[in-house]
């Protein structure tokens, strides 16, 4: 599958205050089973053979994201499609030394090290994991940009609308510091 | 074996184009004979058709490997076909130099 053109959805003109609500997770492959349904217009069984899963394992994926689409249409909650069990069309490796990405275009050759650095200590994050994009592995924080005091961001909630305990300043995210 | 790396200017110290397809000058680094030579990029400001036509260049050249900060949506299945290995490097302030280092390591 190819990555999805934006990362989530935000419903505009609320009647009341919604800004408290959580927005919606959408994943990857309930993402891609709405597109290739809905979209491209293909029956369950092709859909299923396209995502490499089982029959009834994409209808359950189809059911919950129409569930979680239907839930933010009715509740006006954002939608944030992340995460999930996806290999994207890559086989990606990732060098925990340097810190590059490479691929492997030939396939019968056994990848035995670092073709940048030479370090043996890579991982293979081409399949069933998604490439910088899951949730719990890079923690978002709300951090104080003068003392360093942090507490987990919470999504939908801006980073300024809590204050640092000790120096009474606008936490900033971590990630932008 | 021959290795493609994008670069910002023509000189061993310049940094790592972080894009491919329009990056401003293309090394060629040969791992045997340890020499290197340095390509303006002919697509650096081509209007579409940058990525594809900058993997005809560098195929031109023979090389097995490109490392480069980001590449483009039509060039994966054109390398695969190539067997031209990408290496995607996520930290832009390398100079040539450095990664001329890493692949003598």
């Amino acid at each position: 599958m190819n990555p999805p053109v934006v990362k989530g959805f935000k419903p505009y003109g609320q009647q009341y205050d919604l800004k408290k609500s959580e927005p919606v997770i959408i994943l990857f492959e309930e993402y891609e089973s709405v597109k290739l349904c809905d979209y491209e217009m293909l029956n369950h069984i092709s859909a299923c053979e396209i995502m490499g899963v089982s029959r009834p394992t994409f209808t359950r994926i189809y059911a919950s994201a129409r569930q979680k689409i239907a839930t933010a249409l009715a509740e006006g909650r954002q939608i944030s499609i992340e995460g999930g069990r996806v290999a994207f069309d890559k086989d990606w490796y990732l060098c925990q030394d340097c810190k590059c990405y490479f691929n492997n275009p030939d396939m019968d050759m056994e990848i035995r090290k670092c073709p940048l650095c030479k370090s043996e200590n890579f991982k293979f994050i081409g399949q069933s994991t998604v490439k910088e994009t899951s949730p719990d592995t890079d923690e978002e924080l709300c951090v104080c940009p003068l003392c360093g005091y942090s507490i987990k961001h919470m999504q939908g909630k801006p980073c300024k609308d809590n204050v640092c305990p000790e120096c009474k300043v606008p936490l900033k995210r971590n990630n932008l510091l | 074996m021959k290795i493609a790396i994008t670069s910002n200017g023509k000189e061993l110290n310049s940094n790592v184009d972080p894009r491919f397809g329009r990056c401003s000058y293309f090394v060629i680094y040969d791992t045997e004979s340890k020499s290197h030579e340095f390509f303006e990029n002919p697509n650096k400001n081509a209007e579409n058709g940058a990525g594809p036509a900058s993997v005809q260049f560098v195929a031109d050249k023979g090389v097995s490997k490109i490392v480069s900060g980001e590449f483009g949506m039509k060039i994966k299945s054109l390398l695969d076909s190539l067997k031209i290995q990408m290496i995607v490097i996520k930290d832009p302030v390398k100079t040539i130099q450095d990664i001329i280092d890493m692949l003598n390591k």
